[in-house]
């Protein structure tokens, strides 16, 4: 076993043009629903990449191709690579899956409340995990999962180790589904709205645990949230979605104090300042459908338009084929070092070379 | 882990209703204990062979012998005092109740009690292995079909529709038909018990057959539920094989439905029992069951002179039967659920 080497210049999640698509329930003849389309992303170990976008965006669906979760039938994997140190995850037989989730890569769920099997105790749970991937005895076992309950920050973990789910709280279920999602010291960690369903104080001290423990194991996490405040104070690098495609990606403080992306700029537009007066605030829509905020990035004049799909192509796009793959349209541009945005393809953007979203960048670390 | 469940459920406080159901379903396990105790002990005396064997014949047993006279009446607990034959035979013609048998005599003087204990065995056999055909033909069905999904699971429930679709009567008739025509084209010629147990065989497929039916559409509904919980997600998560997802995580969730629809099937099964034993299938005279007891009951029902103990005693059985069973199950359901004891 190969230890990653923190410093190490090879991303730990490399995912590359990936497109997963789901069949259309109303008739088998309508056309494939695409949930992802040429996704591009990379984690470093100990790097914390922050994936927002709205409800729908393909969030998830990343997160659980990651870990081969996606439900085929329906689902299909359409292109794309997604490799994880080197192997790619979507080729792998579901018995070398099976080895990887849960000991490789870790995923913690949006709803703690349902999250836990009901009819078996904490530590049932956390142990099972270990004693899937370890080759260990039951009271070994039993030893990593006190462990895990102390090092999330379970009170009293010898006594809570034989409750049952229901009798624990919302934040502490969160605790233990983290403990269980790290008894096996994943390298990676899909968190999955990990603190919606929860209320804020919790957030922040379940948000603070996660870093804590990415500090001392070195973990990478790609957080996927919809709260924007959690990424300002946890995320290193992020990446906006929406409709399947990556549309902004950079680095965190960049990002924050110069949004490129018309949508990206409407998202935080949207947001409501404690000091200002408003009857209403400025939605999305609002911003997106703004052809003047189309012109103000750089490079506009030689065809370079943020790609929206409401929005009609620019002059000098290329015409799509009937036969091209869904998410083509549009092209990851590298506009300022380590600044991505999704635009239209044009001839002019395909001429450049382009250089796939890689940010190996750590906050406050320089 | 459900041991566990089990052992900690109770020392926890529970609410007023709870409570009450507790007590419910502890009075109705010990009826069911009793009477079933009670049923079963009768057996091997209802069956033991009575009589001399002349000429060779083999002697009857007890329940089916034609003399009244051979020890039939009473256990031997409760022996027949000597004047005790004429007044049974007096008051069977008058139609009334006899004072020594506990629950009076039939028409042809045989003791109810020991009538009713021997049918109950009957009854409580019949309908626990109709209910347990039912529940583990039911319940593997609709997981297969849940868990295969697409669809194997359209075939598989339009299956379901359809045999749903057949009246359960006419099946079930056929069915017997089909034997007794087996064995008329065999030629076999069996003796009266193996008839018996053949017509209770029959009887217990045609209503395990049927009654699964159900109980394939509840499971595959909670299946399909439990499948879509996150849960069963963050197992897949964690790397859970296939097999031990499906028996380690999805079966010990379903008990709940299980157990409860198993109590329910079980009166369900006694019901058709009797009520099949009424139109003459199954179980058929001598041998007893409180189906058929019942029925012979309600023949004995009229207003010249009624025998009206012969309906009461068998009904009542059922009815403490079904009862029980219902708070059993409530019972157990609650006990299978850590989380029915939350407030």
């Amino acid at each position: 076993m190969i230890q990653p080497d923190p410093n190490t210049k090879r991303p730990l999640l490399d995912v590359a043009d990936l497109a997963v698509s789901f069949d259309n329930a109303s008739s088998a003849s309508a056309p494939r629903i695409q949930a992802v389309a040429g996704v591009n992303m990379t984690i470093y170990p100990r790097q914390t990449l922050a994936v927002v976008g709205e409800s729908g965006c393909g969030k998830s669906v990343t997160a659980m191709s990651t870990m081969q979760l996606v439900p085929r039938p329906p689902g299909r994997f359409d292109r794309g690579t997604i490799l994880f140190e080197g192997r790619d995850l979507l080729s792998l037989p579901e018995r070398a899956m099976l080895d990887v989730r849960g000991k490789d890569i870790a995923m913690i769920f949006q709803e703690p409340m349902t999250s836990l099997n009901p009819v078996y105790t904490i530590g049932d749970q956390i142990m099972e995990a270990i004693l899937l991937h370890q080759s260990i005895g039951a009271e070994g076992a039993r030893e990593i999962a006190l462990q895990a309950m102390r090092d999330v920050g379970i009170p009293k973990p010898e006594q809570r180790i034989d409750a049952y789910p229901h009798q624990f709280s919302g934040g502490m279920r969160q605790r233990v589904m983290i403990a269980m999602a790290l008894a096996c010291q994943p390298k990676l960690l899909l968190a999955d709205e990990p603190t919606t369903a929860l209320d804020v104080t919790i957030q922040a001290q379940i948000l603070e645990l996660l870093q804590e423990l990415q500090r001392t194991r070195g973990m990478g996490i790609m957080l996927i949230t919809h709260n924007l405040g959690v990424v300002a104070e946890n995320a290193d690098v992020i990446c906006v979605m929406y409709a399947g495609r990556v549309v902004e990606y950079a680095k965190v403080y960049e990002l924050f104090d110069r949004p490129l992306h018309p949508y990206t700029r409407g998202l935080f537009n949207s947001i409501p300042k404690l000091r200002d007066q408003k009857h209403r605030l400025v939605t999305v829509d609002e911003l997106v459908n703004d052809p003047a905020e189309y012109r103000k990035l750089p490079g506009h004049d030689k065809g370079v338009v943020p790609w929206w799909p409401t929005m009609p192509p620019p002059a000098g796009a290329r015409a799509l084929g009937h036969d091209d793959a869904v998410g083509s349209e549009t092209v990851l541009h590298e506009v300022e070092r380590d600044h991505w945005v999704g635009c239209w393809r044009t001839e002019h953007l395909d001429a450049l070379p382009g250089r796939r979203p890689d940010i190996d960048y750590r906050r406050g670390a320089v | 882990m459900l041991h566990a469940a089990l052992a900690e459920a109770p020392s926890r406080s529970a609410p007023v209703g709870a409570r009450y159901g507790a007590a419910a379903s502890r009075c109705g396990l010990w009826l069911l204990v009793v009477l079933t105790l009670a049923c079963v002990g009768s057996v091997p005396w209802a069956l033991a062979r009575v009589g001399t064997t002349e000429q060779g014949s083999a002697r009857s047993r007890r329940y089916e012998a034609a003399d009244l006279g051979m020890g039939l009446l009473p256990p031997r607990w409760w022996p027949l005092a000597p004047d005790d034959r004429a007044r049974i035979d007096r008051a069977a013609q008058d139609g009334r109740t006899v004072p020594t048998r506990w629950l009076g005599t039939d028409r042809l003087g045989r003791d109810v009690l020991a009538r009713c204990l021997l049918g109950g065995a009957v009854s409580l056999v019949v309908g626990t292995a109709a209910a347990t055909i039912a529940v583990v033909i039911g319940t593997f069905y609709g997981m297969v079909a849940a868990v295969a999904g697409g669809r194997v699971d359209g075939i598989m429930m339009r299956t379901v529709d359809v045999l749903y679709g057949l009246p359960t009567i006419l099946i079930v008739v056929l069915l017997a038909v089909a034997v007794d025509g087996v064995l008329a084209r065999v030629g076999t010629d069996l003796a009266s018990w193996q008839m018996q147990l053949l017509n209770g065989g029959t009887l217990l497929v045609a209503i395990g057959a049927v009654s699964w039916l159900t109980m394939a559409r509840v499971i595959r509904g909670q299946v399909l539920s439990l499948r879509a919980q996150p849960f069963m997600e963050a197992c897949r998560a964690i790397g859970v094989p296939a097999r031990r997802q499906f028996f380690r995580h999805l079966l010990p969730n379903l008990v709940g439905p299980i157990v409860v629809y198993a109590t329910l099937a079980v009166p369900a099964a006694i019901l058709s029992e009797s009520f099949l034993s009424f139109l003459g299938i199954g179980i058929r005279e001598p041998l007893p069951s409180w189906g058929n007891l019942a029925a012979d009951g309600l023949a004995e029902l009229n207003p010249v002179r009624s025998r009206w103990w012969l309906l009461l005693w068998p009904c009542l059985l059922i009815a403490t039967t079904l009862l029980s069973l219902n708070f059993i199950g409530e019972g157990l359901r609650e006990r299978f659920d850590p989380r029915g004891r939350r407030s």
